[in-house]
């Protein structure tokens, strides 16, 4: 797999709440967008997902999102659609918005 | 309404704790995703944007009042307080988690409801007329015929795994509801030159990225013939419909790519084997059924009471000028109550307005609600004399918004708000150019107008048959809203065309807005709807307000 020169972040679905979740640096998930882990490098970008689709059952549709940065922290997704799963829906204060 | 019988209440409490084994494997790791998802599919649980969504089942959009109030303890014990009425005239919960969806299906099992193919490649939930039963142009009741079809085609092993999935909707009015034309298979209630019941049957139509209107099949069938003549049409998708491509997997693309004769042909030639395999028990079977479905027993009472009423309380009044359709007895109506209060997200209602709902069904409407495609429900026989009270108790739940048939009554799709396939949001849309409107205070001078909005090229929310369509998309990172003119989803069945090019979240509502005041300035008469001065026109005008040229420069 190769992947644009970018910044990625591994996202997914949590298995049990279905709640977007984010890859930390320790390897755990996390609810919070700016709590995710930043990949420099496409190629071990590819890698940990490649591990995760094969051995970690506690998330659904794991995937790699494009963000901006801010030095080393993740300050927003690149695409819009990432912006809604980072916030929760915009019609209703009732998503991630409340908790995280 | 149909009373669920043994068999039919073993069934789905089977499927219930199957799928419960389902999930603990799921959870425990024995089954991958891959495994699970066809299963979670076929009892209607999506994985969306941030969280799981169980759609359930309301064949042809009957619900009654026990039921409705299990929906909204469901909506409180295992979502958040509220549920989405589909434009399919299902319900979704957008917030359950996957270990406790296996108590909601046993807790929809105990008041005769399920969530089973609500999604996948299968013959889906049949929809039909909301106003069935009920309303005055009806020439006979398609619920009977739903029912008989939900029968046939629930677990029916040979349609599991079809090109796509398969949607069939039953009208028997003149006046088309249901959107027939725009379904995998549609049927109208007919009847030949002897008088004989029978149904025209359609096929090929269809919303989503390639919109087509559905073409007549057979302009009568024998009721007797049903069942074979649907195996029939199903047999030939099913062994020529494309899998090689799921954009070209619908019966539509079969049939635009084979043409209608050569479909007819086919299937006439598989119903001639069909016919000798159905030996009549289907016939017995839609016999007791439609004993379910006699008309309740109508009160006589005094309809005073409402006329003073209409006279003296000008919200009453106005609520009854645009909430209200002709009951075929003329001292009952058929009320529908509004999920478009202005602002609110189409469709959604609370579990206290859900209990609401529920409670004056059972005291006013013979104990029965259904779900119109439009995203309301209809109370579809009240007496009169008692709307002042349903009004009443209404207006206190929160539900009283008059606008039926207005343009703030519009569809709109989850959109991204929640949906993991959309493009753009499509709430945020619904919700601007309901309170735009309702600002201006001119919906009721706008009169009679469909407005469809949806969050991607999959058209959930009907925007191809809105007389104004809104698809969002996204164009160059941002949300983009195209706008479609002319659509029409009843019998004079027609495809919206696009105006021109799109327009941003904060562009769409004012594009609206100037789209509405040249359809006020060109229309004849106040009585002429938007919908007949379009016909008249054509597009010019409209396109004209809606991209205005570039005002020149002022150059100081």
């Amino acid at each position: 797999m190769t992947l644009k020169p970018a910044l990625h972040i591994l996202t997914a679905n949590d298995l049990l709440s279905g709640e977007v979740v984010y890859l930390t640096k320790s390897g755990a998930w996390s609810p919070r967008h700016a709590s995710a882990n930043i990949f420099v490098e496409g190629s071990l970008a590819a890698k940990r997902l490649a591990e995760i689709e094969r051995s970690d059952i506690s998330v659904v549709g794991p995937y790699l999102a494009v963000v901006k940065t801010s030095g080393t922290q993740p300050v927003a997704p690149e695409h819009f659609r990432e912006v809604f799963r980072a916030a929760g829906p915009s019609n209703r204060f009732i998503g991630k918005q409340t908790h995280v | 309404m149909y009373n669920y019988t043994a068999f039919d209440k073993d069934f789905v409490t089977t499927r219930a704790e199957q799928f419960r084994d389902q999930v603990q494997r799921r959870i425990d790791g024995s089954l991958t995703e891959d495994e699970f998802r066809p299963q979670r599919l076929m009892n209607g649980l999506y994985l969306l944007l941030h969280a799981y969504m169980l759609r359930v089942a309301i064949p042809y959009g009957t619900l009654n009042s026990r039921q409705m109030r299990a929906l909204a303890d469901i909506a409180d014990r295992w979502d958040k307080g509220y549920a989405h009425f589909s434009t399919r005239q299902n319900v979704q919960f957008h917030w359950p988690k996957l270990q406790d969806v296996p108590d909601i299906l046993k807790a929809l099992a105990a008041v005769d409801m399920h969530a089973i193919q609500t999604s996948g490649a299968c013959i889906r939930s049949v929809t039909a007329d909301h106003f069935a039963g009920a309303t005055a142009d009806e020439l006979a009741d398609p619920r009977p015929t739903a029912e008989l079809v939900r029968q046939w085609s629930t677990d029916h092993p040979e349609f599991a795994f079809l090109p796509r999935k398969f949607k069939v909707a039953v009208t028997g009015s003149l006046h088309d509801r249901a959107v027939t034309k725009f379904h995998d298979i549609g049927l109208r209630l007919v009847q030949n030159a002897n008088g004989a019941p029978g149904y025209e049957v359609s096929v090929g139509g269809g919303l989503g990225r390639t919109p087509m209107i559905g073409q007549v099949l057979r302009d009568f069938l024998y009721q007797a013939d049903l069942l074979p003549y649907l195996e029939a049409i199903l047999q030939v998708y099913n062994q020529i419909g494309r899998r090689d491509n799921k954009y070209k997997a619908r019966i539509k693309i079969t049939l635009h790519e084979h043409g209608l004769e050569d479909i007819r042909q086919r299937v006439e030639a598989n119903f001639a084997l069909q016919r000798g395999r159905f030996n009549g028990a289907d016939q017995d079977i839609l016999t007791r059924i439609e004993a379910d479905f006699r008309p309740p027993a109508f009160k006589s009472a005094s309809i005073h009471h409402f006329e003073a009423q209409r006279a003296q309380d000008p919200f009453f009044k106005a609520f009854t000028n645009t909430n209200l359709h002709p009951h075929k007895n003329p001292d009952y109506a058929i009320v529908t109550v509004s999920l478009k209060a202005h602002g609110a997200t189409p469709g959604d209602a609370g579990s206290a307005q859900m209990r609401a709902l529920a409670d004056i069904a059972a005291r006013w409407s013979h104990n029965e609600l259904r779900v119109s495609h439009e995203q309301n429900i209809v109370l579809p026989h009240v007496h009169k004399a008692d709307l002042p009270e349903v009004y009443e108790s209404l207006r206190l739940a929160g539900l009283a918004t008059a606008n039926i048939g207005l343009i703030s009554d519009l569809i709109a799709c989850p959109g991204m708000d929640y949906c993991d396939l959309a493009t753009a949001r499509s709430t945020n849309v619904a919700q601007g150019i309901a309170q735009k409107f309702d600002a201006l205070k001119r919906e009721h001078i706008i009169g009679p107008l469909k407005l469809k909005i949806s969050g991607c090229i999959n058209a959930c929310g009907h925007h191809h048959v809105g007389h104004i369509g809104i698809l969002g998309l996204e164009k160059g990172g941002i949300e983009s809203y195209q706008i479609t003119l002319g659509g029409d989803g009843t019998e004079n069945a027609a495809i919206g065309k696009r105006i021109g090019p799109g327009f941003s979240a904060d562009e769409i509502v004012p594009a609206i807005e100037r789209l509405i005041r040249a359809y006020l300035a060109h229309r004849q008469t106040a009585d002429e709807a938007f919908l007949t001065t379009y016909r008249r026109l054509g597009p010019a005008p409209f396109k004209a307000a809606v991209y205005p040229e570039k005002e020149p420069k002022n150059e100081l």
